[in-house]
């Protein structure tokens, strides 16, 4: 016994510099992540009005919107599907309360005032439709944010005095102040950028912060959660609203990036793209949805071309989607993240065996022992 | 060990002041008994898991419960904490009516509860695990900011990790953790906070010996107002750890009283202690 515990003194202070390094920012001492935030900062020196908006800026919004389902399915273990019907919701709100092109529709608010009602309001909405869903489970839970997705892109198509029909509404107003177009390639790829990166690093921060660890707690065992004095329900509904607020961040970049908003936008396939893309690039943690995210718009971009030189139709590069999408599920449980790290850890453990074990490792074999001889001894 | 678990539940708890006020209201509350059943059944269709249970418990005594398979002690435990709520009858904790509260309002209050089958959070740490249990039971729950270098909670759960032997492994996820740690896991979940009556759900399953001799020293060793309810079906661990007995059976209490009674008794011998041992 009293052997074990020396040992355990000594493995101690590794044990602590562990468990820091997880408790801040992992990313700190990761030199690839400062190399793609670098790359990423001055990308409109190296980048045209193309690539900076339509690859770059589009994958930061798609990215936001999978995001908040990453944060509700991989922390909480929910899979919604009306992530994007929240940010369609949002992005219809900034064009109904600011100014566009349908003078009878929009109310004209500048848009301080429409962005911060459009976010409220479509973040109400998350919420409700999560209260909603948080009755069920699994697949229920699928369904029932399905068919709120579903039935937003119909009320959408039929309702003409506010959502402007099928032909939804066009040429919105976006915004230009201190002398600046804040829709101008460069300053619009900025905003997003900062909206990208303050959600992305919120969302990791809020994973290590009680509510986040309590909300992975929901994920794994609900039943114990409740048993450990936490109201389950309560977690879950603030989880949504806070995803859905992220949802809604991405919705106004959306309708800013496009100018308008019609159901096209909010349609059921699109909704299903954001599973999609959440899925594919790893939904455990908040990058994998920005990596799914490129690699979607990438496909979506070039697949085109490169089928039509193969002699296809270019509208099938859904069928490259899907078939990337199968290949990745079957290999990778967890997007392309899990690749990357299941490469990784191959590479590690091929470099240790050749090298003999560094110091990390060991100290956690005589951790293991110590337990072991505790238990036994 | 033992004595170190002993020392760190009676330092610890007191940290968060508006849960000290409340814990010591409600004690003030209930001078009479610690849990207090009246009647209590339970029905799943036209199954009675349990019918008619009456059972009064004393703040600070501890009691084991046991009976063969499906005699209704796991349902007993579910009806206490509100998994399932009873069909019929009330639940008293400390004097206060706490039939129809959810379960997270009755751990709020005190009680605690460990699972036959280990009820982790297999994705986190078991440092992790062991904070989750400590903020579940003070304020805070929903806090977006992350645990400092002195956060209380976070003391709290490293003395409390290291009281169940687990310091160690502390930083690994508890899928990676053997079943014997699990176990150790599990009940250090229950006894995070302030915890003023636990039900151990048959805590020993699956332990070596030297792992139950390790529990029994735990259990023997909690502060002395924790009263628990033990099912166990090792009489060796069982009788051991407590000063009165409660036999079940087919759902309904067969017989109470002293350890040696109920070892002694040839009814129960015959039921139980015999007919398991065929």
């Amino acid at each position: 016994m009293s052997l074990a515990h020396d040992t355990r003194v000594t493995v101690r202070p590794t044990a602590a510099v562990q468990r820091s390094r997880l408790r801040g920012w992992p990313e700190i001492d990761n030199p690839a992540a400062w190399a793609v935030a670098a790359i990423l900062l001055i990308m409109p020196l190296i980048a045209n009005g193309f690539f900076l908006i339509e690859i770059f800026a589009t994958t930061l919004i798609l990215g936001l919107m999978a995001l908040s389902l990453m944060f509700l399915a991989g922390y909480g273990g929910m899979v919604s599907l009306m992530q994007l019907t929240i940010a369609g919701f949002s992005a219809y709100m900034v064009a109904v309360f600011g100014a566009s092109g349908n003078a009878n529709i929009s109310l004209g608010w500048p848009w301080w005032l429409a962005v911060p009602m459009a976010l409220a309001l479509a973040t109400i909405f998350g919420t409700l439709g999560g209260a909603l869903a948080v009755r069920t489970e699994g697949i229920y839970t699928i369904m029932i944010t399905l068919a709120i997705g579903a039935a937003f892109y119909y009320f959408t198509n039929q309702n003409w005095a506010i959502f402007n029909g099928h032909t939804g509404i066009n040429t919105v107003a976006t915004p230009h102040f201190w002398g600046v177009n804040w829709r101008a390639d460069i300053p619009f790829y900025y905003i997003v950028l900062a909206v990208a990166a303050l959600c992305y690093f919120a969302v990791d921060y809020i994973s290590r912060a009680p509510f986040g660890l309590a909300l992975q707690g929901v994920r794994d065992n609900p039943r114990r959660m409740a048993a450990l004095g936490f109201n389950v329900n309560a977690h879950r509904v603030a989880a949504y609203a806070f995803a859905s607020f992220v949802a809604a961040l991405a919705g106004v970049l959306q309708v800013w990036n496009y100018r308008q908003i019609s159901p096209g936008s909010v349609s059921v396939g699109a909704c299903i793209d954001i599973l999609i893309i959440a899925v594919v690039g790893g939904i455990t943690r908040p990058i994998g949805p920005f990596i799914g995210a490129l690699i979607f718009v990438l496909l979506r971009t070039f697949a085109l071309d490169f089928l039509v030189k193969l002699g296809l139709d270019g509208n099938r590069f859904r069928l490259l989607i899907g078939l990337g999408f199968l290949a990745i599920v079957f290999w990778s449980s967890d997007g392309v993240i899990g690749l990357w790290q299941s490469w990784r850890r191959r590479q590690r453990s091929g470099a240790a065996s050749s090298s003999g074990r560094h110091g990390r490792e060991a100290g956690r074999e005589s951790g293991q022992g110590s337990t072991q001889g505790s238990r036994h001894g | 060990m033992a004595g170190k678990l002993v020392e760190n539940l009676a330092k610890d708890p007191p940290k968060d002041p508006a849960m000290d006020s409340v814990a010591q209201r409600l004690s003030v509350v209930g001078a009479g008994a610690a849990l207090e059943l009246r009647g209590v059944t339970r029905l799943f269709g036209a199954l009675a898991a349990l019918t008619d249970i009456t059972i009064t418990v004393r703040p600070g005594e501890r009691r084991a419960v046991l009976g063969s398979n499906g005699a209704g002690k796991t349902t007993l435990f579910n009806c206490i904490t509100g998994d399932f709520p009873p069909s019929s009858g009330t639940i008293r904790f400390f004097g206060e009516d706490v039939t129809h509260f959810p379960p997270y309002e009755r751990i709020r209050r005190g009680l605690r509860r460990t699972y036959q089958i280990s009820a982790l959070f297999p994705g986190l740490t078991v440092q992790d695990n062991v904070y989750l249990a400590c903020r579940g039971v003070s304020r805070g729950r929903f806090s977006f900011l992350r645990p400092g270098q002195n956060d209380a909670l976070m003391h709290a759960a490293e003395n409390l990790v290291q009281a169940v032997h687990l310091s160690g492994v502390k930083d690994q996820r508890v899928a990676e953790l053997a079943h014997g740690q699990q176990r150790q896991l599990e009940i250090a979940l229950a006894l995070a906070g302030a915890p003023r009556f636990v039900l151990f759900d048959e805590p020993a399953a699956g332990l070596s010996p030297t792992e139950r001799a390790e529990l029994i020293e735990i259990l023997t060793s909690l502060p002395a107002h924790i009263g628990y309810i033990i099912i166990e079906h090792d009489m060796d661990v069982a009788l051991r750890v407590v000063e009165s007995v409660t036999m079940m059976h087919n759902g309904r209490i067969f017989k109470e009283g002293r350890p040696q009674e109920i070892e002694s008794d040839p009814e129960v011998q015959e039921l139980y202690l015999g007919g398991g041992h065929e």
